[in-house]
């Protein structure tokens, strides 16, 4: 029983990070169609642009506001310079590109992923870099034999929270409205008058800091990144996309979540060698019983 | 506008025989003048040409998003080694074997998943390339020598020739992807090409028309994926050894940008493709460091440019209306 919560907790935690990652995937699919490639690396940028902002000011700041002063001021940083990288990738590598084709869109979001964790490489270096111990918050609640990290509950509320300010502004306001339109048909909404760049780059802005701030949490939580970590959890954060179905907000967190506890749980009572096997093996009995994902609605096939 | 008086130019027969003749001399000519290490380039371009022109079945002449192809390379690879090292099968006699092998897997794991449009296929592909390259780390019943591979695969002979210099592997490779080629160019102007671009082009049109788009489909993805099984065994032949490291995400992303970079359902644009991906970052050894930057950058740049492919397939319309000279 205990290990099964601890399990649980894990999973919760993991599906966390997916489910961050996933709705950025999710926000830029549902407006341009594409799936965009380079996101899993704008995780990555996330982590070490965090991992730096710590470490040159844990000094000053560290000592001056302490651990709680320092967090916002890493998250902020690294969730603005992420989102800037965002907009210069959708401006540079995608505006010119998608109204040609979606293949050769999809083509430049992979060489902009390519591109993207080569940078990290170039600029960090190959090795795995360690997030310290003075930057992490290593406190813990002690209930019985069961033991709940403060990490693990900032994860955790920060990504609800986040969940449901995106989750408001996207169906509650005006702006949102606007969001909504351009995703259900680009040029109809433009007729309309709705300023569709400024959607794009909304999602190409909000989907890379959410992106980022969950390259933070995976530093803090395994206490080291690597250049290709990008690819890993852009993965997984796309299998998770697609297994709530894609396009869809509270879909891309449900899917991420799942996908976290259908991790842990194998990986603690089956096997853990054996549990990305489980978790693609999933993947593709879903897509085929359920070809939309789970929340995802029926689409009309366009003829 | 150059580049269109560029190819009216080559569209004239005798050009083009003679430029055929031109590439051909170089190709033939080109180990025995070139020093070893760059005909072991000419042999990796070979060998993603080979890929590319499966995947370009797949991709390019049926349009099924296929970011997984690196799983059928690796299984033919694997045929190949884990035949020759255990039971002492000819490497050789393994290259249709392996081509079976890796045909069969195809069509066992599409059947389920070929109904699947678009981006969907895209993930389902992609989650198989992963199953496959996990399955052969973990090592089910000793098989596939986990994150090791499998060492110690004999040299190839053909009668009684062992093929074992850099130049002897070229020249197999070439020869492979010069049979592909021809058939393939004969493929693309059957019936089945013909259905098959329809159904890229439009399906539920094709379907209508009475096209048995499923089974086209099927035979695209078997057919892809027999052509990788044969690049498998090339390669395990070369390496003389297979590990689950060779047959990652990137590279089934290397062989999409290879049928994209060289044109969608083209012969010679995805030979062209090939060279690309695999010159590109011989040519900026000298900044090693930074030549993936570069390329990705390359990627992007190139889509940019010429969104068609660097070589795109002209259409039979297009033949009728402005096909000079003949």
């Amino acid at each position: 029983m205990l290990t099964f919560v601890q399990q649980l907790l894990n999973g919760l935690t993991i599906g966390s990070f997916y489910a961050f990652v996933a709705l950025g995937y999710s926000l830029i699919y549902a407006i341009l169609k594409l799936i965009n490639f380079a996101h899993g690396d704008l995780f990555g940028l996330g982590a070490y642009l965090g991992y730096t902002v710590f470490v040159y000011a844990s000094g000053v700041v560290g000592r001056t506001l302490g651990l709680w002063g320092l967090l916002p001021m890493g998250f902020a940083a690294a969730a603005l310079g992420t989102a800037c990288a965002g907009l210069v990738i959708e401006r540079v590598a995608y505006r010119p590109i998608y109204p040609i084709g979606r293949l050769p869109a999809v083509v430049s979001a992979l060489g902009m992923a390519i591109f993207l964790s080569n940078f990290i490489m170039a600029v960090w270096g190959p090795r795995y870099l360690a997030y310290q111990e003075s930057f992490i918050p290593t406190g813990f609640w002690q209930i019985g034999e069961f033991k709940i990290r403060v990490l693990q509950v900032l994860i955790l509320v920060s990504s609800l929270v986040l969940l449901g300010v995106l989750y408001f502004v996207v169906e509650r306001t005006t702006f949102g409205a606007a969001v909504r339109a351009v995703a259900l048909d680009r040029e109809t909404a433009a007729l309309m008058g709705i300023d569709f760049l400024k959607v794009i780059r909304f999602a190409f802005a909000v989907g890379p800091a959410l992106g980022a701030i969950a390259g933070v949490f995976v530093g803090m939580y395994y206490r080291q990144i690597n250049f290709t970590m990008g690819w890993v959890y852009g993965l997984k954060a796309f299998t998770a996309t697609i297994l709530g179905g894609i396009g869809n907000i509270p879909g891309a967190m449900v899917g991420g979540i799942l996908l976290g506890l259908l991790e842990a749980l194998t990986a603690g009572y089956i096997s853990a060698a054996w549990k990305d096997v489980f978790v693609f093996a999933a993947l593709m009995l879903l897509l085929i019983f359920r070809p939309t994902g789970l929340l995802g609605e029926k689409v009309a096939e366009k003829v | 506008m150059n580049l269109v008086r560029l190819r009216n130019f080559a569209a004239h027969k005798p050009v083009r025989v003679a430029l055929f003749f031109l590439v051909f001399g170089f190709l033939v000519s080109f180990p025995f003048w070139a020093s070893r290490y760059w005909v072991d380039v000419g042999f990796y371009v070979g060998l993603y040409a080979l890929l590319g022109l499966g995947l370009n079945v797949i991709l390019g002449e049926v349009g099924l998003f296929n970011l997984g192809h690196a799983a059928f390379w690796a299984i033919g690879a694997y045929t190949t080694a884990i035949l020759n090292v255990r039971f002492g099968l000819p490497t050789l006699a393994l290259l249709p074997i392996s081509a079976l092998v890796a045909a069969g897997c195809a069509w066992l794991v599409s059947s389920p998943i070929i109904h699947l449009r678009g981006d969907y296929l895209c993930i389902v592909t992609i989650a198989l390339g992963e199953i496959v390259r996990l399955v052969l780390i973990n090592n089910p019943g000793g098989l596939t020598g986990g994150p090791n591979g499998v060492v110690g695969i004999a040299r190839p002979a053909f009668l009684g020739h062992v093929i074992r210099t850099p130049m002897d592997f070229y020249f197999l490779v070439w020869a492979v992807v010069a049979v592909c080629a021809l058939a393939l160019r004969q493929l693309q102007r059957s019936r089945i090409g013909r259905a098959w671009n329809y159904i890229r082009e439009d399906e539920i049109a094709a379907e209508s028309m009475g096209v048995d788009v499923r089974a086209l489909k099927l035979l695209a993805f078997v057919l892809g994926a027999a052509l990788a099984g044969l690049a498998g065994n090339i390669f395990a032949a070369k390496m003389r050894m297979v590990s689950p490291d060779s047959f990652t995400f990137m590279e089934s992303c290397l062989m999409f940008c290879i049928v994209l970079l060289g044109g969608m359902g083209s012969v010679p644009g995805t030979i062209v493709g090939a060279a690309l991906v695999v010159l590109f970052p011989e040519v900026f050894r000298p900044v090693a460091q930074y030549r993936l930057l570069f390329f990705g950058l390359a990627l992007a740049a190139t889509m940019y440019f010429r969104p068609g492919g660097l070589w795109p397939r002209r259409r039979a319309v297009e033949f009728l209306v402005e096909r000079p000279g003949r």
